[in-house]
């Protein structure tokens, strides 16, 4: 039976089709038809955010929290340019979500007609792909198109735009099952001579080490069952980047910690010093690698990415292997099963005593002394007083970022948010939104800057009206704490526009949103504090007062290697020389 | 805390530095691309070289497979192995490329363009242009007085030899299509 239905109709018929109860968005002039059927229906729930960047990282903090496709609904033009930043930062994080644009009527398309913009040109570098849709009897197999390859391989962002005449026109929709995904089929089984290789080099090895990233995530709950199976079967340690935190849990014995630029001294000394270094779903970044000349240079390189591109891009791999994390994972066990379950244990053994003297460094350690609340000591206290609860973390980007990365402890996949990649300030927020939506009834924390929090609050707007109580745990140094960092150890302590010197009241700020606001400034008001904030059945913002001229530490500098580290300020005169100062 | 003391051995020296597979020679390649006949497939693909700053000698583009919906992009590209190997990753990922054929390493191949020279003179020089363009098989399309318009087809270097020699003749203005190349045999 052929269904035939204005293109509106359709947009929110394939919503349903893909199983999608919950879209981020805002109404305007081009897209009035989908919002109309919205409107009348009740399977899906529509969260009306405060601006459309706000509901693109909302659709991240949704798809992040639940993998699933995170669905954002936005208007043309300045709805459309609003919405560049997200998509930028889900496609440097690998997050699946799905615009839908409004754009002016087909017939009116360049002729700069009222809020008309080229997004489908606009979009191209920061979507996975993207369509303008021409066509209603075309535009349903497009929607699942645009689901399919959003999830497939390497998840990203895509986009849809969908010219107001598309949307008014009747058309025949096409079932998800019936539109034709072969366009997009990326091999995602691993090539069994290259796992073979890699499970002989692991049976070897004297100092291996797990570097595992996001794709872990990305690929599903069961790969990062199989990590830990692997992970704790071979005694192997492991650490992993900052997107991939909770795939292995930080209660684990064989974790390290976080490694790269504000790592742990442990995860770095063994990333350098190690002689099999295997890789799992993560890319290389320039925050993790370091001077690239210097990088682990003693070891082999065992690459697991689903993404071609990955491999040989930074780093080149001895043993590349394209595939999904979840089967090639699967593989591996069954291959290092057949032959024996052999590791050098003896080795393994040395090794693992190497480590325990670099934790005996003790890199996080920190003093907290006087009326001063530490960043750091806030973050220990918040981990200790929250890690029971069903707890979900976003951040925003800096200092605190690092910190919560450091301090807090991630036991299971999808529960850290944080814009990895693109490090996006503002991102926090509406994430935090899009992961309360998506779980009601947890803890969802923001642990923000409050540089980073001005840049997206409006979204408390949201919080309010719909009854989310996400937890804002602003960190407030009245600084931008990196810049400062960054301007201390590289630009001679000239503090150029790194602080702010007309901060909001944020109790008053808070109650003007109709949420509830929290000061603390003193450590022995904290935990009783961090307990109000818990127990508070409603949105919060909880401005703690922090040192306000501490620095992240451990730190690798720009143009070092690995075990180069900085681990405090007597450590920090000079080292970053002229090379390393013109990186990022 | 002071600067901590490291084993020495471990980074003086690069593995990297010791492994040949990829060489820093920069090399000439020309692929050969399948994409989806769409819209805005072009600028993905052009996108793609300006945003990662790769270079595109030359670019050619037309519909190949009418029923099928395909074009073929030739692309004459610069780079070390480790750039022309990302170059065919990353154009691999766009969604509407079907398949990516690097013609400088699958085998042999044959490469060929077209060009129009415009060469203005009179008397001796236009005898001698005539001559030279009978010698490179180019034929000539228009014709005035004092003019000609010369097509020829031959490799980008037999090409690039015509027009250093039409120079000093009176060469006016060039139009070249930029390389359409296949791979020989029967495959």
């Amino acid at each position: 039976m052929t269904r035939q239905m204005t293109g509106a109709k359709m947009v929110v018929q394939a919503l349903k089709d893909q199983g999608v109860d919950t879209v981020f968005g805002y109404p305007g002039g081009a897209v009035l038809p989908i919002y109309d059927e919205i409107f009348q229906q009740n399977d899906i729930r529509h969260i009306l955010v405060r601006h459309e960047q706000g509901a693109v990282h909302a659709a991240e903090g949704y798809a992040r929290s639940t993998g699933k496709v995170g669905v954002a609904l936005v208007t043309s033009g300045p709805g459309a340019t609003n919405a560049v930043t997200g998509l930028t930062d889900a496609l440097l994080d690998s997050i699946p979500i799905l615009v839908l644009t409004g754009q002016v009527p087909t017939f009116m398309i360049g002729s700069d007609a009222f809020q008309e913009a080229d997004t489908v040109g606009i979009t191209r570098p920061c979507t996975k792909h993207n369509w303008l849709a021409k066509d209603t009897d075309t535009l349903a197999e497009t929607l699942h198109q645009a689901f399919h390859v959003a999830q497939s391989g390497r998840p990203g962002p895509v986009l849809v735009d969908i010219p107001k005449d598309v949307q008014f026109a009747n058309g025949t929709y096409t079932a998800p099952e019936k539109s034709d995904t072969s366009i997009y089929a990326p091999e995602t089984k691993g090539d069994i001579t290259a796992i073979n290789e890699l499970v002989e080099a692991l049976e070897k090895a004297e100092r291996p080490v797990f570097y595992t990233g996001g794709g872990v995530i990305n690929s599903g709950p069961k790969a990062s069952k199989l990590l830990r199976e692997l992970v704790d079967a071979t005694g192997i340690p492991i650490t992993s980047t900052l997107m991939g935190l909770g795939a292995y849990p930080a209660s684990g014995e064989n974790w390290l910690g976080m490694l790269g630029m504000h790592g742990l001294y442990e995860a770095n000394m063994a990333m350098h010093d190690c002689d099999l270094m295997i890789n799992i779903g993560a890319r290389f970044d320039d925050r993790i690698t370091g001077l690239i000349s210097a990088f682990s240079p003693g070891s082999k390189k065992v690459h697991i990415d689903i993404d071609p591109s990955s491999i040989n891009k930074v780093i080149p791999a001895d043993i590349p292997i394209v595939g999904d994390v979840e089967s090639v994972l699967t593989d591996i066990l069954k291959v290092w099963k057949a032959r024996g379950r052999t590791v050098n244990r003896e080795a393994i053994a040395k090794w693992q005593s190497q480590i325990s003297d670099w934790r005996k460094v003790e890199c996080l350690k920190y003093v907290q002394e006087g009326k001063t609340i530490k960043p750091q000591y806030a973050l220990e206290r918040l981990e200790a007083l929250t890690k029971d609860h069903d707890r979900y973390i976003t951040t925003e980007v800096g200092q605190h970022q690092m910190w919560a990365a450091q301090y807090l402890g991630f036991e299971d996949p999808n529960r850290w948010m944080t814009s990895g990649g693109l490090g996006t300030m503002g991102y926090g927020t509406p994430a935090s939104i899009g992961a309360q939506v998506a779980h009601p009834d947890s803890l969802v924390i923001n642990v923000a800057g409050e540089a980073s929090w001005l840049m997206n609050m409006q979204e408390m707007g949201t919080a309010v009206q719909f009854r989310l109580p996400v937890k804002q745990f602003i960190l407030n140094n009245e600084r931008l704490g990196m810049v400062r960092q960054w301007q201390e150890l590289l630009h001679g302590e000239r503090y150029s526009h790194s602080w702010s010197e007309a901060l909001p009241d944020f109790v008053k700020l808070a109650e003007a949103f109709g949420a509830k606001g929290i000061l603390c400034s003193d450590p022995d008001d904290l935990d009783d504090a961090i307990m109000e904030m818990i127990n508070y059945d409603g949105p919060v913002i909880f401005d703690c007062l922090v040192e306000k001229h501490e620095n992240c530490f451990p730190m690798i500098p720009s143009g070092k290697p690995h075990n180069e580290m900085l681990l405090g300020e007597a450590s920090t005169q000079g080292v970053i020389q002229a090379g390393g100062a013109v990186m990022v | 805390m002071a600067a901590l003391k490291i084993k020495k051995g471990s980074t003086s020296h690069s593995a990297y530095n010791l492994r040949p597979n990829f060489s820093d020679e920069v090399e000439t390649h020309t692929l050969a691309v399948l994409v989806d006949n769409e819209p805005g497939v072009l600028a993905r693909v052009i996108g793609l070289f300006s945003g990662r700053g790769y270079n595109i000698e030359s670019l050619t583009v037309a519909e190949v497979d009418h029923t099928g919906h395909l074009s073929r992009i030739t692309v004459v590209t610069t780079g070390t192995p480790q750039v022309i190997e990302q170059i065919k990753a990353q154009l691999g990922r766009i969604v509407p490329v079907h398949a990516v054929h690097d013609l400088t390493v699958e085998g042999a191949s044959v490469e060929r363009e077209l060009a129009l020279f415009k060469v203005a003179g009179t008397g001796e020089k236009r005898v001698e242009a005539l001559r030279l363009a009978d010698i490179f098989r180019a034929n000539a399309v228009d014709s005035t007085l004092e003019s000609f318009v010369f097509e020829l087809t031959g490799t980008p270097s037999k090409i690039d030899a015509f027009a250093d020699l039409m120079r000093p003749l009176g060469l006016i203005e060039v139009a070249r299509t930029g390389v359409a190349a296949l791979s020989r045999g029967a495959e």
